[in-house]
């Protein structure tokens, strides 16, 4: 028999029985939709968070003082281990280390505030004028601090949004002066509202030049360094290079840590992948559930068509003519489940995103392709047994049958 | 050569723990062209035979020769391509497929055989105006009579130009004058086309008019007009 003919054969009978083949086509449709709109689910979740991250900069090396155990944590390294401080000159000549475009060093402390005859304590973040872009931030009004790379400027000072409202209202804070520990310091700019990162509200910081905060606290200690490397691919090179050059400055020991924006960022992508899958794995199960009713439906259909078959042998059919039949017949209806699976699947995903709009709730390509291959695999080979039985029937017990 | 030679045909089912012998040791030889209307009580063994002639079924002991080829050894995949060339069936309840057009059913034995569909398309046509069923082509058979059922029956069995027709009771669901239609046109089949003709029939006068009469009983051959078994 011809692959046409077996098509078109298996096609007439499976339309023949409207009901059944429906409710069989549906139940694919389902579990395949069920599929993709929780991996879309699942990996909307995913670009989110890491789109979140990326915000901050993912070009980013971090230098931070004293040495981070990866091997567990150890009592007698805390005391053992004095750290050297990273100073502003370790910072400047991070500088030199190939594939580093900029950084920003950051010194932090706490002091009181004061304008307007109005006092708070806020938090002061002492750093140059690179950071402003490295960390992504945006200013609601006039400039940043010009401090220079060793953090050395002018008396100025950039509030917070949250520090702006408290002091000055509704009045233009530019070009006045606020006294922090006992100094002068003119506002330049005022941060824009909203940003996160590193566990602090951009709204309630103050930003000053490094030297000024370090004289202030009487320290010479840097918090940490931010680096930023020229391309995402030149991260490690200039994770390795930063190392080598802070070891080198301090005499041999490695007590900093470096850390790059990517390591978190992986571990997030690594966790919310598995998640996905593991989602998708649990939606794959009605796939396996529908694969089951295909078994059901085509034992009925053999046991509906038996006179039928038994005619077809009669007339000619070879038992693999008879399996084929019936294979194509399971494999056309799961396709058909699995095609508008994809379509209900998209349609819900679009759902989903007309209501979240910020939440990228796309399916991946390999969901979709996951999704029909596994339809298909199932229809297959659950209609393997009932098409074995069709072939396997006696003829002149199956023509007696009505 | 004789289009079928059956020797020693034996034919037994089992029933619980008793053996029932549907056939006992069958001799008989039928020449190619012959008209055979085969005739006997119920349960005497008559469609038992047919199946067996039609390679439905095997035997249990014997020797059956198709047109001089040993069939009983066959693999049932060669079995069912003789079944598709040279085999051609009808049946009492006519076993069309609800689903498909009396065009689609002719076509059935063509389908399977994986002839063109343009050579498949002539032969249908064709098949169709002989038996007069042009008009009813495109209508499924519960659109159809009972005689008009039978027609694309018929038409379907001589598609494929077997060399023998194999009928069981083709009238019993007939009214008389519909019955005898159909059997006039297995009979011209068989007179004009010398396709072997073998019909199994209650009604007496229908088998009368069969040139040779085999009568069964228990399993038997009871009675053979051509005089060769006693
Ligand atoms: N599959 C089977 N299992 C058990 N016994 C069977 C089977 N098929 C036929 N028989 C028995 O074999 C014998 C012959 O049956 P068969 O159908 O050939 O009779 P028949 O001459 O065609 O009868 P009828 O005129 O009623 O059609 C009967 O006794 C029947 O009960
Ligand atoms: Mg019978």
């Amino acid at each position: 028999m011809r692959l046409a003919d077996t098509l078109r054969f298996a096609r007439d009978a499976a339309s023949g029985t409207p009901l059944r083949t429906g409710l069989l086509v549906l139940s694919m449709a389902i579990g395949v939709g069920a599929v993709i709109i929780l991996t879309a689910l699942g990996d909307g979740a995913r670009r989110y968070v890491v789109g979140e991250f990326s915000s901050i900069g993912t070009n980013l090396v971090i230098v931070l003082p004293g040495r981070s155990e990866t091997r567990g944590f150890n009592p007698a390294n805390l005391i053992t281990s004095t750290p050297r401080d990273i100073t502003l000159e370790d910072a400047q000549a991070l500088l030199r280390v190939p594939g580093v475009v900029r950084h920003a060093p950051i010194v932090i402390g706490t002091a009181e505030v004061n304008a307007m005859g109005r006092l708070r304590q806020s938090m002061l973040v002492g750093t140059n004028r690179d950071f402003l872009s490295i960390r992504n931030l945006k200013l609601a009004q006039g400039r940043f601090i010009s401090a220079d790379v060793l953090g050395r400027g002018p008396a100025e000072i950039v509030l917070g949004a949250i520090v702006r409202q408290e002091l000055f209202g509704n009045e233009n804070p530019l070009g006045k002066t606020v006294r922090v520990g006992g100094r002068r310091l003119r506002v330049v700019g005022v941060l824009a509202e909203g940003g996160q990162g590193m566990g602090m509200t951009t709204g309630e910081l103050l930003i000053l030049p490094a030297a000024t905060v370090q004289a202030m606290l009487n320290t010479n200690t840097l918090f940490r360094i931010l680096i930023e490397a020229r391309s995402r691919e030149q991260l490690q090179e200039v994770k390795a290079g930063v190392l080598k050059k802070m070891i080198q400055r301090h005499e041999g020991e490695e007590d900093v840590t470096v850390i790059t924006q990517d390591a978190v960022l992986e571990t997030f992508d690594k966790i919310l992948r598995v998640l996905t899958l593991g989602v998708a794995g649990i939606a794959a199960v009605s796939l396996a559930v529908a694969g089951i009713l295909v078994m059901n439906v085509m034992l009925v259909s053999v046991t509906q068509r038996t006179a039928e078959i038994g005619l077809l042998k009669a007339l000619g059919a070879t038992a693999r003519t008879l399996r084929n039949a019936f294979l194509f017949e399971a494999g056309m209806l799961s396709l058909l489940g699995g095609v508008a699976g994809i379509l209900l699947g998209h349609l819900g995903a679009a759902i989903l995103r007309s209501f979240y709009p910020t939440f990228p709730a796309y399916p991946p390509h390999w969901a979709v392709l996951a999704g029909l291959g596994t339809a298909l695999g199932s229809g297959l080979i659950f209609g393997v047994m009932p098409a074995k039985r069709a072939a396997r029937l006696d003829a002149v017990i199956a023509l007696g049958k009505r | 050569m004789s289009l079928i030679e059956l020797s020693g045909i034996q034919r037994t089912f089992q029933l619980g723990d008793s053996i029932v012998h549907a056939l006992r040791d069958i001799d008989l030889t039928i020449e190619a062209g012959e008209y055979v209307a085969m005739m006997g009580p119920s349960g005497s063994g008559k469609s038992t035979m047919l199946n067996l002639l039609g390679l439905l079924d095997r035997p249990n002991a014997g020797t059956y020769r198709l047109e001089g080829r040993d069939v009983t050894t066959l693999s049932l995949e060669e079995q069912a391509h003789i079944r598709s060339e040279r085999i051609g069936f009808v049946f009492q309840s006519f076993h069309l497929v609800p689903r498909l057009t009396a065009a689609a059913n002719i076509d059935l034995p063509l389908m399977l055989a994986g002839i063109a569909p343009s050579e498949r398309h002539r032969r249908v046509q064709q098949a169709l105006q002989e038996y007069g069923l042009t008009e009813r082509a495109h209508h499924r058979p519960d659109q159809l009579s009972g005689g008009q059922r039978q027609r694309v029956a018929i038409a379907r069995a001589t598609v494929m130009h077997p060399a023998v027709i194999l009928a069981d009771e083709p009238t019993g669901n007939l009214d008389r004058a519909t019955g005898e239609e159909v059997i006039h046109l297995l009979e011209a089949l068989n007179t004009q086309q010398g396709v072997t003709l073998i019909i199994v029939t209650h009604d007496q006068s229908l088998g009368a008019r069969a040139r040779r009469q085999l009568v069964m009983e228990d399993g038997a051959i009871a009675r053979d007009s051509a005089g060769i078994t006693p």
